[in-house]
């Protein structure tokens, strides 16, 4: 491995690893929304990102902590790029970031995501709580811009469920 | 990137004026739904108009910012997306009239988003494939939340069609007040015909079917009948797309930019 490889490896390592403001259980590669890491001739690092969604107010505040964790690191000239296509998908959410989610009480998206334009039909949405699949939306638009409003009729939690984009 | 890819497609004033156009669409029908949070008659209503103006105003930024960009290779001047939205008057924005309808009643905001929705889906789907590449990774996503958007004011369409005597007559009444705007969506002119040309664009007549196949089953399944409203134009049969808007605009206008004027550059 070169020092220019190591050097890139190190900043990938460390964007990775910024939790979501807003899901801190999950950090940018659990949500796979960290796109790439590149250095230019004059030194000055580029880390690309997706939104999940066009308005994620979370954005600003994810560059923010990427810079931050990098200068932390000795990492000082920083760009963060947003790139929106290819659009971003909760297929990209990881099987460790799933799990993460489910573990903290946040229903993972089921299923593959939807075409544009095919019918919204959820599939059985599991109770991260009790694990029955005897689960009703209560609302499709949740705390968040990513998540719908659940309610398990076993053990009657409510629950946020990732919706599939 | 192919001949006609972005950089061929940003020094071309009409692609200028139709990216503005949906960035306009997308900040007005943000800022229309933003009135309502607090005041939805459910708090899981609140949260959905909330989220869906959240969606909306982050195409709106891409799409204006995407339009100043454009117009920078060609002036030399460079216009932020706060410019854009702030610091243009009534005339200089080019939305349609749909989308700065008051809301009046939630009904009329359902029946407008409805109208409205169903109409961008259909464009970003087709945009998805647009000559120029920034455009066509907005549409990419846009499509998608899009997708949600018509699907929540279907749903609300059926509730409130096939609901109370009171619920359909409201659903009834708010689909014949934006009903009149709806044949400017659709409408030709310099700006589509060029961009179209081109293949940044598309040409919105080619939409209609798709759209109004997704209301007839909206409205079928409402148990409503098609809106018979006469279209409503502006002087001279001008419209929104010409900077000519209807009476509610200017105050929605001067809510919405008021703060930046008084205070330039405020953030918190
Ligand atoms: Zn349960």
């Amino acid at each position: 491995m070169t020092a220019e490889e190591a050097l890139l490896e190190e900043v990938r390592g460390l964007a990775a690893a910024v939790p979501d403001p807003e899901m801190p259980m999950v950090n940018l590669e659990d949500l796979g929304i960290l796109r790439g890491v590149a250095r230019d001739a004059e030194g000055t690092v580029t880390v690309t990102i997706t939104p999940t969604y066009s308005g994620c107010p979370a954005m600003d505040a994810i560059r923010a902590n990427i810079r931050e964790r990098l200068a932390e690191h000795g990492h000082t000239r920083v760009r963060v790029r947003t790139e929106l296509a290819p659009a971003w998908s909760t297929d990209r959410i990881t099987a460790e970031g799933r799990r993460k989610l489910a573990e903290h009480g946040i229903a993972p998206p089921t299923g593959a995501a939807p075409a544009p334009g095919a019918a919204l039909v959820p599939l059985s949405v599991r109770c991260p709580r009790c694990g029955a699949f005897t689960t009703r939306e209560l609302s499709r638009f949740g705390s968040t811009a990513c998540r719908a409003l659940y309610v398990c009729e076993s053990c009657r939690e409510p629950f946020d469920h990732v919706k599939p984009l | 990137m192919n001949e006609r890819g972005a950089n061929a497609a940003a020094t071309d004033t009409a692609t200028i004026a139709y990216v503005l156009r949906l960035g306009d669409d997308a900040l007005i029908a943000s800022h229309r739904l933003g009135e309502l949070v607090s005041r939805a008659p459910q708090l899981e209503e609140d949260v959905a108009l909330a989220n869906i103006a959240l969606d909306l105003l982050g195409q709106a930024r891409s799409l204006l910012t995407c339009a100043g960009r454009m117009e920078e290779q060609l002036t030399g001047v460079l216009r932020t997306e706060d410019d854009l939205a702030y610091l243009r008057d009534e005339q200089q924005f080019t939305n349609c009239r749909l989308v700065e309808l008051p809301n009046t009643d939630f009904a009329h905001t359902i029946a407008r988003q409805l109208l409205f929705s169903g109409y961008a889906f259909e464009l970003y789907a087709a945009l998805r494939d647009s000559a120029d590449d920034t455009l066509a990774g907005i549409a990419g996503k846009a499509v998608k939340e899009l997708s949600y958007h018509r699907d929540h004011a279907a749903r609300w369409t059926v509730r409130l069609g096939d609901g109370t005597r009171e619920s359909r007559e409201r659903m009834k009444a708010g689909l014949d007040a934006a009903w009149p705007y709806t044949d400017e969506l659709f409408a030709a002119d310099q700006v589509t015909r060029s961009v179209s040309e081109a293949g940044t664009g598309v040409d919105p007549a080619r939409l209609r079917p798709a759209w109004e196949e997704f209301l007839a089953q909206a409205l079928s399944d409402a148990g409503l009948d098609w809106p018979e409203t006469a279209p409503i134009t502006g002087p001279g049969g001008m419209g929104g797309r010409d900077g000519v808007h209807t009476e509610a605009f200017g105050y929605l206008l001067a809510e919405m930019q008021h703060l930046h004027r008084s205070h330039p550059g405020a953030a918190w």
